[in-house]
Parts: structure tokens; sequence; C-alpha cells
């Protein structure tokens, strides 16, 4: 049995302008200890899926279809139920630690109430506990620090502050929305380092949500592209990177600059991001991609297995159009 | 050897800071943003200017238009000091020099039509412009950067991301500047719309023979549009050469340390590669450390680094430091 | 880049097309409010007070100052509302046609609102967007003068004003209009100051655009919403104003009359039966009040920019 299972999830949000399809029938599979990235650009339903499966949607969002973890059905699970999955199974690591962050208290006792709540212990303990797991995140002089207020540490202090209290119960799960979007390129240098040891030395299964292959390069063994909330394909990284088989996980990654290469124009993707307001008819990518058909704007192409562990849907996949080019 | 189009020596912008618990009479702390940068930037060049949050690239920036008080020389064409203009005849250079922000919705009136606000360079500088020629530059200036003419009443927030950054684009060119700055244009962009705004950028430049000031944090970005770039660090110039000088041998610590940082799309490299450490954090820019003011997190750093100040060297590849040179053994296998 | 030939072709075809008309935001926010069932139906309201006081006076039978003396001394056996004598609202306790003062105190009481708000806005805007575009000192030499002339408590004032150069409607445009622009110039302050933090606002100064002009095309229209709506609901809070000054017996002179006035000979005679002198000037009193409210809290909800 998978850790986490989801199945055929859509998000929906009603507003004045028409419903928006933010997520359309995705389903995924996670194992204890899997790494899993999930890509996609501004719409891509990325972040919605994630809050989906915490029940955090805003209040006009609605989900459907079905999410287990470890057996159990989670998707519009009330309140209550929820709450003891939330920090103590699946924890969440948002982009800004600053939102999710009590500024008017101390670290220590935000942090403290966390495992006086859910695992009872006492206030001395929690916080010794607390003081213990702020080391664990590499923060200097824990000791001290865990008695300051979130505002008195850095932006890369906080987001470390934030993964230690979102690993105080030991989660099994750990989803990590953007955690390193709002940071400097060295301080996430070392927030990614931290994040992948503390993976290894736990062992809980976690979901990397990013714009940035990079990040998801260095860091998952899985990846999973989307596009207009729905997967585009899906896949181990390196041949994901190696050989690219969808149209816009090919077009995405020659987007990139790169600082280990030259000059050469970069081959951008050629028109808007999709509008997700109203049913969504066809393959997403379709108005923007070069090799689209009729059947593409008519049809949704299915998540097809086409590679040992890869799937991708798509109706004209590069491999069938040109022969792979030969790894290096 | 050629007047250079823009000479900077010496920049500095001091703000004074007042903090709250300080008494009303109590002297005002002085932060200095931008701490005494040189450079020159000759015509139909791009400079990039790179650096993390609080190095003072975007106040530079600001510095070089005056929007901002600053001191020292910035030398237009060779000839004219534009920090020493009265307002009014700083308003002549305005329209040379134009600039792109990063925030690309955030940079258009919401209550005015994209025509207008690409018009709007224009009624400034060109008052006389009849209303007719006016509208066909707009019109022209939005098809060059690849934006439908018939949305020209449209309002910015029908538009996408991408495209708002491009009526920026046509804004800023439309009284066809000689400069262009551009203060992290790409970054609150879709990677795949980035690529379409870059390649605008750099056609642009090629077809006009536009001079660009480009500013970013994101290494990447910088070295695929730059001939030249300039690397800050506290309001100091750290390191600056050709690109593919810098990319290829860099000198400086900070430098070699933040090009190990950025991540690569490539999980073989990705996973293989040593990512250099910093030390520590960000010193306050109101108390920044003795001598060179990267001593604090530099893998390098020795007494002399506190004592004295390192003087940029001479030369297309110019660095401030004490003990510049390629990245050594130790420092890659030094612990996190 | 290479050049895709159906793509060129079909962006031809758009270019050659008509200009597109866009959908402002003022356009987006007349749909919200078109939406809103409470604001559509306080706009009725309001044009339902408004037709009453511009042609109320063309039905009236009576005038406002002429005496029935028929029904004098026994008001409140005939005096009441009736159609066969004329007196739809009945008459006052000097057998004064109650429908044509209702109609005079409507127009009155409405005029204070519009004119107090509309010093509000005007004096106001200005000042407020002045001082908080320039800032510095010129901000605070403004603003220390607003919160001087707020500290002096203007109900006193107004009632010294009246009392010594007599009860006149001009003296009491005066005194509303000394002290509505007050907190309009606050407000104006406050949402300027984030407006100049804006990129648009530096935008323009990059590009050289005269201070002046900023105000005018960046700045001011920016501040149109917000001050649509406190306007829309300073009007009531003026009628509110003017009628408790003419409750106290300050207001406007006989024969001029308004809402607050009429509302406070009613009430002085409702112990004698005649109910209908306080129910009529309170029920447009009540109608306007709603009507304003209604049409603020929905301009504020059509115009909210959290919503965008």
């Amino acid at each position: 049995m998978a850790l986490l299972d989801v199945n055929d999830l859509s998000v929906r949000f009603a507003t004045q302008d028409g419903d928006i399809h933010a997520v359309n029938g995705v389903s995924l599979s996670l194992e204890a200890g899997d790494t899993l990235g999930i890509v996609g650009e501004s719409g891509s339903g990325k972040s919605q899926l994630s809050f989906a499966l915490l029940g955090l949607l805003a209040k006009n969002g609605t989900a459907t279809g079905s999410v287990t973890f470890e057996g159990r059905e989670i998707l519009n699970a009330p309140e209550k139920v929820l709450n003891t999955y939330r920090a103590r199974k699946i924890a969440m690591v948002f982009q800004d630690p600053m939102t999710s962050l009590n500024p008017y208290m101390r670290i220590s006792d935000q942090m403290a109430e966390v495992l006086m709540h859910h695992e009872g212990l006492t206030k001395s303990d929690a916080i010794a506990r607390s003081a213990q797991m702020l080391d664990a995140v590499k923060i200097p002089d824990a000791q001290n620090r865990v008695r300051l207020y979130p505002h008195e540490f850095s932006g890369g202090m906080r987001q470390r502050v934030m993964i230690a209290m979102s690993l105080l119960c030991k989660p099994q799960l750990l989803i990590a929305d953007e955690p390193t979007t709002a940071l400097d390129v060295t301080v996430q240098a070392q927030i990614m380092t931290l994040l992948a040891e503390l993976q290894k030395e736990f062992g809980m299964a976690t979901i990397l949500i990013t714009h940035d292959l990079g990040v998801v390069a260095g860091f998952c063994e899985r990846a999973m592209v989307m596009y207009g909330g729905r997967i585009m394909e899906r896949s181990p990284v390196e041949p994901l990177f190696a050989q690219p088989t969808h149209p816009y996980t090919r077009g995405l990654i020659a987007a990139i600059p790169r600082v280990d290469q030259g000059h050469e124009a970069l081959h951008a993707i050629p028109g808007n991001p999709p509008n997700m307001t109203g049913a969504p008819v066809g393959c997403p990518f379709a108005p923007r991609c070069d090799f689209a058909g009729d059947d593409c704007r008519r049809d949704m192409p299915p998540l097809e297995r086409f590679a040992t562990e890869r799937d991708r849907a798509c109706h004209r996949p590069i491999d069938l159009i040109a022969p792979l080019e030969v790894p290096a | 050897m050629t007047t250079p189009l823009l000479d900077v020596k010496d920049l500095r912008v001091t703000f004074e800071i007042h903090r709250d618990g300080d008494l009303p009479w109590a002297a005002p702390r002085k932060l200095r943003a931008v701490n005494g940068v040189d450079f020159s930037l000759l015509a139909g060049k791009t400079l990039g200017i790179v650096g993390e949050s609080g190095c003072g690239k975007s106040t530079l920036a600001r510095a070089l238009i005056r929007m901002l008080p600053a001191t020292g020389q910035v030398n237009w064409q060779g000839e004219t000091d534009l920090l020493q203009l009265t307002a009014r005849q700083m308003l002549k250079y305005r329209a040379d020099i134009q600039m792109i922000f990063q925030d690309p919705l955030a940079s258009l009136n919401p209550r005015m039509t994209v025509g207008d606000i690409i018009a709007e360079p224009l009624r400034t500088h060109r008052p006389t412009m009849g209303g007719k020629e006016r509208r066909a530059r707009v019109k022209a200036a939005m098809e060059r950067v690849g934006l439908l003419s018939n949305q020209v009443n449209r309002y910015p927030h029908e538009f996408s991301g991408g495209q708002c950054q491009r009526i920026g684009i046509a804004r800023a060119l439309i009284v066809e500047p000689k400069l262009l700055i551009c203060d992290e244009p790409v970054s609150a962009l879709d990677v795949s719309i980035q690529a379409q705004v870059i390649n605008l950028l750099d056609d642009l430049r090629r077809d006009l023979g536009l001079t660009i000031v480009f500013i970013a944090h994101d290494l990447s970005v910088v070295k695929h549009i730059s001939d030249e770039v300039m690397v800050l660090y506290l309001g100091k110039m750290m390191e600056r050469a050709p690109s593919d000088e810098l990319f290829a041998h860099p000198q400086h610590p900070y430098t070699q340390a933040l090009l190990s940082a950025v991540p690569v799309p490539d999980p073989q490299i990705e996973r293989g590669k040593v990512v250099i450490p910093l030390d520590g954090e960000l010193p306050s820019p109101m108390n920044p450390p003795s001598g060179c003011v990267f001593r604090t997190r530099c893998p390098r750093a020795q007494a002399l680094c506190a004592e004295t100040v390192p003087e940029p060297t001479a030369g297309p590849h110019s660095y401030a430091c004490h003990f510049p040179g390629a990245v050594t053994q130790e420092e890659i296998a030094a612990p996190v | 880049m290479v050049i895709d030939k159906t793509k060129m072709t079909s962006l031809a075809a758009a270019t050659s097309q008509p200009e597109m008309a866009g959908r402002s935001l003022w356009a987006d926010a007349r749909r919200r409010f078109a939406r809103n069932k409470a604001a559509v139906f306080g706009v009725f309201l309001l044009l339902f007070v408004a037709c009453f006081a511009l042609f109320g006076g063309f039905f009236a039978q009576w005038s406002n100052e002429e005496l029935d003396f028929s029904v004098m001394g026994q008001v409140a056996q005939i005096g009441g509302p009736s159609l066969s004598n004329g007196h739809y609202f009945g008459t006052d306790d000097l057998g004064r046609d109650l429908f044509a003062r209702t109609v005079q105190g409507t127009q009155i009481s409405l005029a204070v609102g519009l004119v107090g708000a509309a010093i509000a806005v005007i004096v106001g805007t200005l000042w407020g967007a002045t001082a908080g575009y320039f800032g510095g000192r010129i901000d605070n030499y403004m603003m220390r003068t607003v919160d001087i002339l707020i500290a002096i408590p203007y109900m006193f004032v107004l009632i010294l004003l009246l009392v010594m150069y007599g009860r006149s409607i001009s003296m009491l445009f005066i005194g509303v209009g000394l002290i509505s622009w007050l907190d309009m110039s606050r407000i104006v302050r406050g949402q300027t100051l984030t407006l100049k933090g804006r990129e648009y606002i530096e935008a323009a100064k990059a590009i050289g655009v005269p201070a002046y002009t900023i105000i005018r095309r960046h700045i001011l229209p920016n501040l149109l919403g917000v001050v649509a709506v406190y306007a829309t609901l300073l009007v009531p809070l003026m009628i509110l104003t003017e009628s408790f000054i003419s409750f106290l017996g300050l207001g406007v002179q006989e024969p001029l009359t308004s809402l607050g006035a009429l509302i406070s000979e009613g009430a002085g005679t409702m112990s004698y039966g005649t109910l209908w002198q306080i129910a009529f000037p309170l029920f447009f009193f009540v109608v306007t009040l709603f009507g304003f409210f209604f049409v603020g809290d929905g301009l504020r909800d059509a115009l909210d920019p959290k919503d965008r």
C-alpha cells in the first residue's frame, strides 16, 4: 500500500467570472521515503493540488476525487480528522514563512504549542525538543535563539525555523511549496542542502513544489510536470532531463538560461499562460505547442506509460515525431 | 578609445535613517546602500549587475537616473555629469535613458489604457506631436514588441504578466532612448515567458543599437544577455569582467560562491556539483564590517582583510580582493 | 528565431482587425455593482427620494407656507392624510401642508448632504493628495493643520456660529463644509502614500512626467474609488448632522425646513395623536439614509481592490 494515493483529484474555484478549473483529474501515488518534484509555471495548479490534499483550499474552492493516506480517505474529511493528520503525519512548508509564523509569539512558544497539542509533552520538555530541532536545522546558538520572535530572524533562518517546526512531530510526508523562491540563491543552496540531509535522516516522503527545474534536478528522484491543471509528464528525473518527450517539458527545459552554457538564443515557448476559466477542452498546452493537431485541441490525451516508470499525456510526443537524440 | 556612453565614478547613495527608538535630536544613522561604485559602459554594450538582496543594485539603477540623491559622477557621453544638473536640465536626458521595472503589472497604471500608457513618454518629451502621429507610433511600438496593435484600448489587467512586461518595454522604447535600464525585468515571470522577454530584449538591442544596464539576481539570466558583468555585495563592487571571463574564471570568492549556488537543470551535474558554503548572514548595511565587507563570510579571510579595504584591480577583469584566485580544493572540502 | 508562417499570417490577420474595446476597472466595478442586489435597491431608493424632492412640488395642492384655516385648531381630528382636501400627508400643527413641507425638507436635507460631501471631495482630496504626494515638511504642516481643526469640538463651534450669526442655510453650509473635508483629507493622504510607492508612479517619475501631471493622471484616478465610497457614506452623515442641529432647534429658519426640523416638530406633537406628522418625514429620512448606505456599501464591494 502506498503512503499517499491521489486519484482523479480535481479542484475548482467558483468566481464571479465563472468556474476556475485549477486542477483537472490528477492521480499520483507516493511511497514512504519518496521524493517527488511537482514542476509547473503559475496557473499550473501545482500549489492548489497540495492545498487540496490538506484541506487548505480557499472558501470558494471545491475538491473532488479521492486522496488516501495510509489507506484512509482524507479528502474533504472533517477538520477534526484533518487536524490529526496535519503536522503529525503530513507537514507543510510554505514560500513565505512570515505568513505561517505568528509575529507576536516567541518561536519557542509556537513550536512548543505544536508538541504539547499533538504529543502531550510538558512545556519545558516541548521547548527543549524545539531547541534540539532548531539545532538539527543548523541554526547556530539554538538554545538561546529559540526564545526570539520571528522578525528577529533573517529570511533564510526563518525558513529554517519553518522546516524545524514542520519536522517536530516527525511527519511521514513533507510538502514543501516553493520553499526557496523568496530566498537569495546562496541561501537557497543552503536550504536545499539542508532539506536533502533531513530527508535522508528522517526518511520522510517529500513533495517539492517548485517552478525551478534546477532545484528539482538536484533534490528529487521523480518529477511530475504540470500545465493547465493537468499532468503532462511523470518520470524519474534523469531520463526526464536527458530525453524529455513531451513538447512542454522539452520547451520548458530549453527555455531556461544556464550558467554552464553559452549565449545562444533561448528557445522561448510562444504564447501566453493558459486561461483556467471554464471547462477545459483538449490538451491545455495545445495553443502553445508546435506539434499540436486538431485531435490535441479536441481531446485531452490520457496519461499513459511509454517507458519504464515514465508516463506522459500527449498525442504527439517528440520521440514519435523525431528520433531521440542519443544521450551523451 | 571611444568615449563611453556612461561613465560612473565613485557613485555613492547614503540614506539617513532615523530609528524609532532614537531621540529626535540624535544624529541619524547612515546606511550606505551604494558605497563607491565605478564603471563605464560603451554604446551598444550590455552591463549586467548581479548581487543578492540588499546589495544595492536597484538603488544603483535609481541613482543613475536621479530618482535618488547620489554623490559622485555619472558622465553621459563624456560631456555632462548627470548628477550636477538641475531637475529642469535633467528632463532633456530622461528621454535618452528609460527604465523597465520588475513587477510588470504594478508598473502600469491600472486606470489607463495600454495606448495611453505607452504614449506617456511621448506626451512628456514630444508635447508638440499630433495625436494621430502619436497613435501611429504607439501602434508601431506595440507591434515591435510583439503585441497586437488592435489591443491599444485595452487595460493592463486584461494582459498576462509577459504581455505587461512587453507593454513596459514598448513604453520605454517609444522615445528611442540610448540607454535602457532594466531592473529585474524577468524575475517575476514564468520560465517560458521569461525566455520570450529575454529574446525580445536581445533582438531589440541588436536592431536598435541599445545600450543596456541589466540588473538581476539570477546569474544565468545575466550571463545570457550581458557583455560585461559586475558583482555587487553590500553596496561595493566585488568583481567586474567580460561575461565569458567572469563565468569561466571568477577570481573573487564571493563570485565563486554565488556561481556554485546556482541550480543547473541537469540531475547529473546538479548532484555532482559542490556548493561553496557562505558562513553566517549578510551583515547589516548600517554597520558594515571593517576592511573588506565580505570578510565576515569569506572562506579566505585573514587579518589583513579586516584592516584594509581591498582596492579594485585595474584592467578589464577587475576584482576587489586581497586573496584572489581560482577555487582551491580546501574550500570545496570545507564542511557546510 | 524561426518564423512560423501560419502564425505570421494569423498575426497579420489579427492586426488588421479593428481596435478592440478594453474593459476598464470602472466597467468591472459597474458590473459587480449591478450584481449587488442591496446596492441596486439602494439606487432605486435614492432615485425615488430624488424624484420626490425634485418633482413632488408639482403635485402639491398647497404651498409650504400657506395655512389651511379649515383645519386649524382641529388638526388632530381632520388634519390627517387625505386625498380629498389635498393634504396627502396631512398638515402640521399650524395647518400647513405636510406634503409640501416634506418635499422642501427633503430638498434641503439632500442639499446639505450633497454640498457637505462635495466640499469634502474637492477640498479633502486636493489637500490630502498634495500632502501625501509631496511628503516631508509640506505633509507635516498640512496634516498638523487638519489635526488642530479636528481637535476643535465642531458641534460647539457650529452651534456658536448659528447663534452668533443667526440661523441661515448658508451658515449651515459653511459649518458643515468646514468639518466634512478633514477626515477625507486624512483618508486620501493615506491612500496617496500607498500609491506613491507603486511602481507605475516610479515609472512616471523616471520618464520625467512633472509632479502636477503625476497627481492628475496617475494618483487622482486611482484615488477615485476610495473617494467615491467615502463621499457616498459621508452624505448621510452630513444629513444626520444637519438633522441633529435642526432637532435642537438651531437649523434652518422658518418658513424653510428640513427633515430634521420636521421630525423635531412631529416628535413634539406625537402625544396629541398626530402621528403622521412624524411618520412621513421620518420615512423619507430613513429611506434616504438607507439608500446612501446601501449604495456606499455596494460601491465599496465593487471597487474593492482585494477582489482583483
